[in-house]
């Protein structure tokens, strides 16, 4: 069942489309990236699903609701991580949460007993008394994660939660996210420009581009539509005959003495095609990343926008922020 | 949690949800005055001069017409006023104050929630009001000590601070939802906070021997009746010009019209 539906969503601020004409469907239950460089209305996106901005044209049903007609009931379905952190600091952990659950009528009862449990998913049990202001920035998303799904949300939104955290933070986030998807149930959308993080946690994957959605599949569905594995063999003597013959390559280039091929299943096929090159000097053997799905479908890499992306983002954001 | 899990309680959402977002709003502001302490020691230090310092030494000076003859002395005559100012000063500036909440995003996180924008509205007015009231009630209590005042008057003197407290609060939240950033503020202080306190007879009286341009300035200044109300009430009803009850209508229609505007402009407001 589709817990979130887009019908032709669309924001524009003055000449610049943030998100232009986005229709998908989210099922209930997946975890569900957006992934693409700043600047591509992830932002924009989730802003409008959770009813802080208003679309230009087109609409979305969130858990049913519309997010014209009933924004409060969309608001009561959804918890939200936003990018930038939102925790009041002069406050502590747990007086952040019990404003949480106030703000969403969670019984006072069950509101303590969901924040002790929460505050030891995310491993803040000893810190929840202290100020927030005295918090690590991973501490800090860990605590916003819990406060989060205090309300037992249908969709939790997360944006972008792991920028600007170290590698080892970002591995334990990871793990909160699929622990609390498993635990509880609830149906994740999060935007990411980081490849590592679509392909680990999502089951699909939106890959979104000038607010447009660009291409959209499981990220084995979407490597998958590369046609298959990239092996490169260093030759001896450079030629290409004797490979476009064989029914699991797809593709042959040669590149100086590289012989780049597109190979179904490379690991099971590799001794025949060794066998077939002879005299090899060297072989490097690649599985697709989405990197090179996020190439194939944008004609550039992720990476590369990310200069005018950020720039492209803070029009958008001062523009938002405006009026 | 799986326990939870399965027990998922679809949210319930009436008119008492409400009132606990306003609650939930006002504990915040509440919880962010006590850990301030000495934020708040220092903004009683400016009425503190005013009336000690800047009251003694020029009621030591001169004599000013209109405090009764004579029958009290020039820093009694302006403690009403000074504590008009202090109201409003902490009033002004907590309602600006949600500039910086948008600027650190804070706000975000209660905007996104189900309560309404007017419970949001009404919970910050609360917590400026709450806020801006303390400051005011240790100021009445040195009164008290200091000053010849009269007891029976506290109870009215409470009530016009505490409408022109949510008043205050309702324009410092109008113009701060406005404005991106801080940069605005001197601006406001200027033309704003201290014209209205000059200009309010807070530190002379509003006879007719004043310049017509600042009398007529004077009579369409709001907090010229909450002076004139504080007066009458605390000092005796010799030192009231308008009369108590035209005081307290100007000060109530005044909170009113401040209410609506700034749940308008609040409602209005992006982040």
């Amino acid at each position: 069942m589709a817990i979130i539906e887009t019908a032709g969503l669309t924001k524009a601020f003055d000449k610049l489309v943030a998100v232009n004409d986005l229709t998908l469907s989210i099922e209930e239950g997946e975890i569900f990236g957006l992934l693409g460089p700043n600047g591509a209305g992830k932002t924009t996106t989730i802003s409008m699903l959770c009813t802080l901005l208003t679309p230009t044209r087109g609409t979305a049903t969130v858990n049913g609701y519309d997010i014209l007609q009933e924004p409060a009931a969309v608001r009561r379905s959804v918890g939200i991580v936003f990018q930038d952190p939102t925790l009041d600091t002069v406050l502590t952990g747990r007086e952040n949460m019990e404003l949480h659950a106030r703000l969403y009528n969670v019984p006072r009862g069950l509101a303590k007993q969901r924040i002790d449990e929460l505050l030891a998913v995310v491993d803040l049990s000893d810190r929840g008394d202290d100020i927030t202001k005295k918090y690590s920035g991973g501490m800090r998303r860990r605590l916003e994660l819990a406060r989060g799904l205090i309300h037992h949300p249908k969709i939790l939104f997360l944006d972008e939660p792991t920028l600007g955290l170290d590698p080892q933070t970002r591995q334990h986030i990871w793990r909160y996210i699929r622990e609390m998807a498993r635990q509880e149930g609830t149906t994740i959308i999060l935007t990411t420009h980081y490849m590592e993080e679509a392909d680990e946690l999502c089951n699909r994957v939106g890959i979104i581009d000038h607010g447009r959605i660009m291409a959209l599949d499981t990220p084995k569905g979407l490597k998958g539509q590369l046609g298959g594995d990239v092996v490169r063999l260093r030759l001896r003597e450079p030629r290409t005959d004797g490979f476009r013959d064989l029914s699991f390559v797809r593709e042959v280039e040669l590149q100086g003495n590289v012989l780049r091929l597109t190979v179904v299943d490379a690991e099971r096929n590799l001794a025949t095609l060794l066998a077939r090159a002879r005299d090899v000097e060297s072989v490097e053997v690649r599985t697709p990343t989405l990197d090179d799905v996020f190439l194939h479908y944008t004609g550039h890499e992720i990476r590369a926008e990310e200069g005018a992306g950020g720039w492209m983002e803070s029009v958008v954001q001062y523009r938002s922020r405006g009026r | 949690m799986e326990a939870y899990a399965r027990a998922r309680p679809e949210l319930v959402w009436s008119f008492g949800s409400e009132l606990r977002g306003i609650y939930a709003v006002w504990l915040r502001e509440f919880k962010v005055f006590q850990r301030e302490k000495s934020r708040v020691i220092s903004s009683l230090m400016t009425p503190l001069m005013w009336i000690f310092i800047f009251g003694g030494g020029l009621g030591a000076s001169v004599t000013i017409p209109g405090t009764g003859g004579g029958a009290v002395d020039y820093q009694t005559y302006i403690y009403p006023g000074i504590l008009t100012m202090a109201v409003m000063f902490s009033s002004i500036f907590y309602g600006l104050y949600v500039v910086w909440d948008k600027k650190v995003d804070v706000l975000k996180e209660v905007l996104v929630s189900p309560v309404s924008r007017l419970s949001i509205f009404a919970g910050k007015v609360l917590g400026g009001c709450t806020d801006a009231s303390l400051q005011a009630a240790i100021l009445l209590v040195i009164g008290v000590v200091a000053f010849k005042i009269d007891l029976g008057g506290l109870a009215l003197a409470a009530v016009l601070i505490l409408l022109a407290s949510i008043s205050l609060v309702a324009l410092g939240l109008t113009i701060g939802s406005f404005f991106e950033s801080f940069e605005g503020f001197q601006v406001i202080i200027s033309f704003l906070a201290f014209p209205l306190f000059f200009l309010s007879g807070a530190l002379f009286p509003l006879s007719e021997s004043l310049p017509d341009w600042l009398h007529a300035i004077a009579k369409v200044n709001p907090l010229t009746y909450v002076v004139d109300g504080l007066r009458g009430s605390l000092l005796g009803s010799a030192f009231n010009v308008s009369g108590l009850l035209a005081d307290f209508g100007a000060v109530v229609g005044f909170a009113a019209g401040m209410l609506v505007v700034g749940s308008w402009a609040f409602g209005r407001m992006k982040v």
